[in-house]
């Protein structure tokens, strides 16, 4: 395999709806902000890119089959090769994992990833209904089919195996809202507290609607190419690109029913031993064994030993705040059961936003710097890109070109991670973005 | 802070007045200006579904017996069943779960789907059972949505059966034994 590097991205803003845009034009936005970015004319990028992989979670929220090339089509990128990919809130990120593939095999020099979602399309009941139906249709959803639900029983699991406190998740949603105050590409920019969280209606115990992350319209674009990809590109623009260098993608999946996960040992990174974990039945319910396989897997590709050291900042798939405690330890941020101390003693905040609270070890590694899908929102076939968006931006430094504002921009960022994740734990992708 | 103030809103509802027709301007320039037109469209379909394989697990629970599977070669048992083994690959006989569980989760859903909004609160569990690793998806009921606390982990439940069934796995539910 080759090189790969991002070098463009665009966002069309999440928000709670888009009536005036179809989805070819959400994605359209994000396109043209992508190619202005890189200073590249609608016709010079029809000639420079080789093909597309278009990203959409449900087919029910589009009510549309083949929406993926009534995209492409949008953007005069066809007759060039192209195909969707599923897999439920990890669709983004398996988009970007194929479209470097494509670039890493040699098979294309230029290829577009686009996602999208318009969840606007029902309400939000039947969106969560839609939603289920990423659960076993034959023994999960007809008892009472609920996403909040799963990912509520999960982290009670997790309250009782570790201690983790509901004042812990809430810290992570207050993280995340703050954070994404600054963010204008935000759909929810709030100033909360910990009183907040828990004071806001309950959705499932102990998951209360400020621990969830919200439905959205929005699109996501990220323009990945070799190196000869690159100088074609900058032949064609006449600027000098600034790539970022993917070093390493890991995919982990488990079993669809969480009901079915196996008892067994955890799957260790480097920097953990197996006495770290003497007596935890892993992963039960209260742990994700697909993303620490999706976290090895992008850690050996990149030689990561010690993501504390070796990564600067994570954007991870916070579609809860419960969520986000059991991806810290996934990711092997801290150990497994130690999630909610570490973001109760500040970790995950950036170390130069006033959140409100104490905290003892601020910024250690910034985590959802952007504000994560609990603020930005989650149009799940766009999600994993925008988190690759992001990343980029933060490992280029123009978080405040793209921001007008540069309170978000993890200082001296070289690395970052990404990670996108589906069903209760049964895709999850792991991308690593450094400075080339 | 959020104020109070800003959340009060008229509750949306999906009815709505027939529309055949709406203003158009002379200048077609004026076009690129207008309001989305947004219509409610009915998305309705009826499903031949068949439980296959699994159909035993559906005619146990209308038989007040609840259902799990062994594998032949391995022991390794499925609460939720699988005719083929996800530990070894073998071949899987269907068994009589035992009479009595385990809480090993739960929680109080007070949203939903919108299928099921209707019914909240209502309480999901997992159940686990002596010899078997995995677990079952259920609905647990007689216990106060008010009291939810890690403390009802552990507490012994048993199944309960609808007396009509309507072959879903909500034929079965589980009670606090003590």
């Amino acid at each position: 395999m080759r090189p790969v590097y991002m070098v463009s991205g665009g966002i069309t803003k999440f928000a709670k709806a888009h009536p005036e845009m179809t989805f070819q034009l959400m994605v359209k936005k994000a396109y043209d902000y992508a190619l202005a970015d890189i200073g590249l004319t609608h016709r010079e990028a029809v000639d420079a890119i080789d093909g597309v992989v278009a990203s959409y979670f449900s087919d029910h929220f589009t009510r549309q089959l083949m929406a993926g090339i009534m995209v492409q089509d949008y953007l005069g990128l066809v007759p060039k090769p192209g195909h969707r990919v599923e897999g439920g809130g990890a669709t983004g990120g398996i988009c970007f994992q194929e479209a470097y593939k494509s670039v890493a095999s040699g098979v294309m020099d230029v290829c577009v990833a686009y996602g999208f979602e318009t969840m606007s399309h029902v309400n939000t009941w039947k969106g969560n209904e839609f939603i289920a139906l990423a659960s076993d249709v034959n023994f999960d959803y007809p008892v009472g089919g609920f996403y909040t639900g799963y990912y509520a029983m999960m982290v009670v699991r997790h309250m009782k195996e570790f201690g983790t406190k509901v004042e812990q998740m809430a810290m992570v949603s207050v993280k995340n809202h703050i954070n994404a105050y600054h963010n204008p590409y935000a759909q929810k920019r709030e100033q909360l507290t910990i009183e907040d969280v828990r004071n806001s209606p309950m959705v499932a115990w102990p998951l209360t609607r400020l621990d969830v992350c919200v439905m959205s319209d929005g699109a996501a674009v990220a323009l990945l190419a070799s190196e000869e990809g690159i100088r074609k590109l900058e032949k064609a623009s006449g600027t000098r690109l600034r790539p970022v260098r993917v070093s390493g993608v890991g995919r982990g999946t488990d079993s669809m029913r969480m009901a079915d996960r196996p008892h067994g040992k955890v799957i260790l990174l480097p920097h953990e031993s197996p006495d770290d974990y003497r007596g935890l039945d892993y992963p039960g319910i209260h742990s994700f064994r697909a993303g620490r396989m999706a976290t090895k897997l992008a850690y050996d590709m990149a030689g990561i030993k010690d993501p504390l050291k070796d990564i600067d900042f994570v954007e991870l798939h916070d579609a809860y705040t419960s969520s986000e405690i059991q991806t810290y330890e996934d990711m092997g941020l801290c150990r497994y059961g130690e999630g909610g101390k570490f973001v109760e003693a500040g970790n995950p905040f950036l170390p130069n936003i006033d959140y409100g609270l104490k905290l003892k070890k601020k910024g250690t590694i910034p985590v959802n710097p952007s504000g994560g899908l609990m603020a930005c929102g989650h149009p799940v076939g766009a999600t994993g890109l925008m988190q690759a968006v992001f990343a980029f931006w933060q490992v280029q430094h123009s978080i405040k070109k793209h921001f007008g504002n540069d309170l978000l921009q993890v200082r001296d960022a070289k690395r970052g991670a990404i990670h996108s994740h589906a069903g209760t734990g049964t895709y999850v992708t792991v991308s690593i973005l450094e400075k080339a | 802070m959020k104020k109070e103030k800003e959340n009060i809103a008229m509750p949306e509802t999906e009815e709505g007045t027939v529309l055949f027709n709406v203003p158009f301007p002379k200048d077609l320039k004026q076009l690129k200006g207008m309001s989305p037109i947004i219509t409610l469209q009915h998305y309705g379909i009826n499903y031949i579904h068949s439980y296959g394989q699994d159909s035993p697990f559906f005619a146990g629970l209308a038989n007040g017996r609840l259902l799990g599977t062994r594998c032949t070669s391995c022991g390794y048992v499925h609460v939720t069943p699988k005719l083929h083994c996800q530990q070894c690959g073998g071949e899987c006989e269907w068994m009589e779960l035992p009479k009595e569980g385990r809480i090993h989760t739960f929680t109080v859903c007070y949203f939903g789907s919108e299928e099921f909004l209707k019914e909240t609160p209502f309480m999901l569990v997992l159940v686990e059972f002596a010899g078997a690793k995995t677990l079952m998806l259920s609905r647990l009921l007689g216990v106060d949505p008010s009291k939810a606390s890690v403390d009802l982990i552990g507490k012994r439940v048993k199944p309960r059966f609808k007396r009509n069934s309507k072959f879903k796995p909500t034929d079965v539910y589980f009670v606090l034994t003590e």
